[in-house]
């Protein structure tokens, strides 16, 4: 039940781009077509459960009981960077279809702010190895879930006639803030999931 | 080059947040008030002038086909100096910016600004840039925060000036910040294709 309740939370009321303004570069990016938008996704939704994986063992593994956690930026940054290197050369060995798919979207996620967001996070909410998981798994569906979204009304928009001024990106970021406004109205829900499942 | 016409041009001609529109996430993220912008491009601005310089000392010496990781590194360095002193110092700040201080590694207007300018330029001029970004992204977060204050809460830098009846609460939620950010970008499309 926790962890349905972390799911929801993490994808719905806690949007990572929406919500908490993580991953806002490639958001605003990469969300021109719904194809590119779903490859990013899926890359971004790799890396992002592996690197929260080691980063959370190189913390409570190595950091902590050598007690070098001021290393954790530094630490957490080499560790997805090479992390995203090794995935790319991987790929390209065992998978070239992938490789082909999610190939130009590997570089841009080192420096996606989401990724160690994330890992910072799990870190700062005191979360286990497998709540850690689902969490940034969660977290990567619902960063899908908002590009996509947001590629679509994007693709609406090209047909669209807008005004001189708001061209280009002052209207991608008012409509961002539409969508951002309508995912509002999940606020609350994990509450009220919470007294649904007796974790209360 | 002369030191005034680089800070000018980073604070007008390639303004980070407004023209270059690099760093969104911490620009929405932590101008919820003038004085959370104000501290988030502070902080900002005194990691890029250290990075700046020290990667231009650095050019020489730095392979170029690790030069990435090689920034990586001082910049994170810098960011964690700065958020050790953020926290003994400045405990405020440090509750109210949260997440978005250590996430100044993965800021792109640092590692943009190292690339394009400090790796090619003496390290003076890349002190100097990193004074004009850094005042540049200052100057955009500042006003983002005036602005959501002004509506949100009826604020400037804690001073009230509307009363609580006028407040729209969504200019302070996440919302508010893509929209106000939309207009003022807007405002600035507007005002460059005039003069």
């Amino acid at each position: 039940m926790e962890y349905i309740l972390i799911f929801i939370s993490a994808i719905f009321v806690n949007n990572i781009v929406l919500a908490q303004f993580l991953g806002i570069c490639p958001f605003l990016g990469v969300s021109k077509k719904i194809d590119t938008s779903l490859g990013m996704s899926a890359a971004v939704a790799f890396v992002m459960t592996l690197a929260t994986i080691v980063t959370w063992l190189v913390q409570t593994y190595v950091l902590n009981p050598f007690g070098l956690g001021y290393l954790q930026t530094i630490a957490f940054i080499l560790v997805i960077a090479s992390l995203v290197q090794m995935v790319e050369i991987v790929l390209k060995k065992v998978s070239p279809a992938l490789y082909q798919a999610l190939g130009i979207f590997l570089p841009l996620i080192t420096t996606n702010c989401a990724v160690l967001g994330v890992a910072i996070l799990v870190i700062q909410k005191d979360f286990n190895l497998l709540q850690s998981v689902v969490y940034a798994f969660s977290t990567a569906i619902g960063f899908g879930l908002a590009l996509t979204v947001f590629a679509g009304m994007r693709e609406q928009l090209e047909l669209v006639k807008i005004p001189k001024g708001m061209q280009g990106m002052a209207i991608v970021l008012v409509s961002a803030g539409l969508l951002s406004l309508a995912f509002m109205g999940f606020s609350g829900v994990d509450g009220g999931l919470k007294v649904l499942f007796g974790l209360d | 080059m002369n030191y005034i016409n680089i800070i000018k041009n980073g604070i007008i001609k390639e303004n980070p947040t407004f023209v270059l529109m690099l760093g969104m996430c911490p620009t929405l993220a932590t101008t919820t008030s003038a004085s959370n912008g104000m501290a988030m491009g502070l902080a900002t601005m005194a990691v890029l002038i250290c990075t700046n310089f020290v990667i231009s000392c650095m050019k020489s010496i730095t392979p170029d086909k690790v030069r990435i990781p090689v920034f990586i590194v001082v910049i994170a360095a810098f960011v964690t100096i700065l958020q050790m002193a953020i926290k003994a110092y400045l405990p405020d700040i440090d509750a109210a910016l949260g997440l978005f201080i250590p996430l100044i590694v993965v800021n792109c207007v640092i590692l943009g600004r190292a690339e394009a300018f400090a790796a090619k330029q003496s390290p003076l001029a890349s002190l100097f840039d990193g004074i004009g970004i850094g005042l540049g992204f200052t100057l955009g977060l500042t006003l983002l925060g005036i602005f959501r204050e002004i509506l949100g809460s009826g604020s400037v830098f804690g001073f009230t000036l509307l009363p609580e009846t006028y407040n729209i609460l969504l200019f302070v939620l996440p919302p508010g910040a893509f929209i106000t950010l939309g207009f003022l970008i807007a405002i600035v499309n507007k005002l460059q294709r005039n003069s």
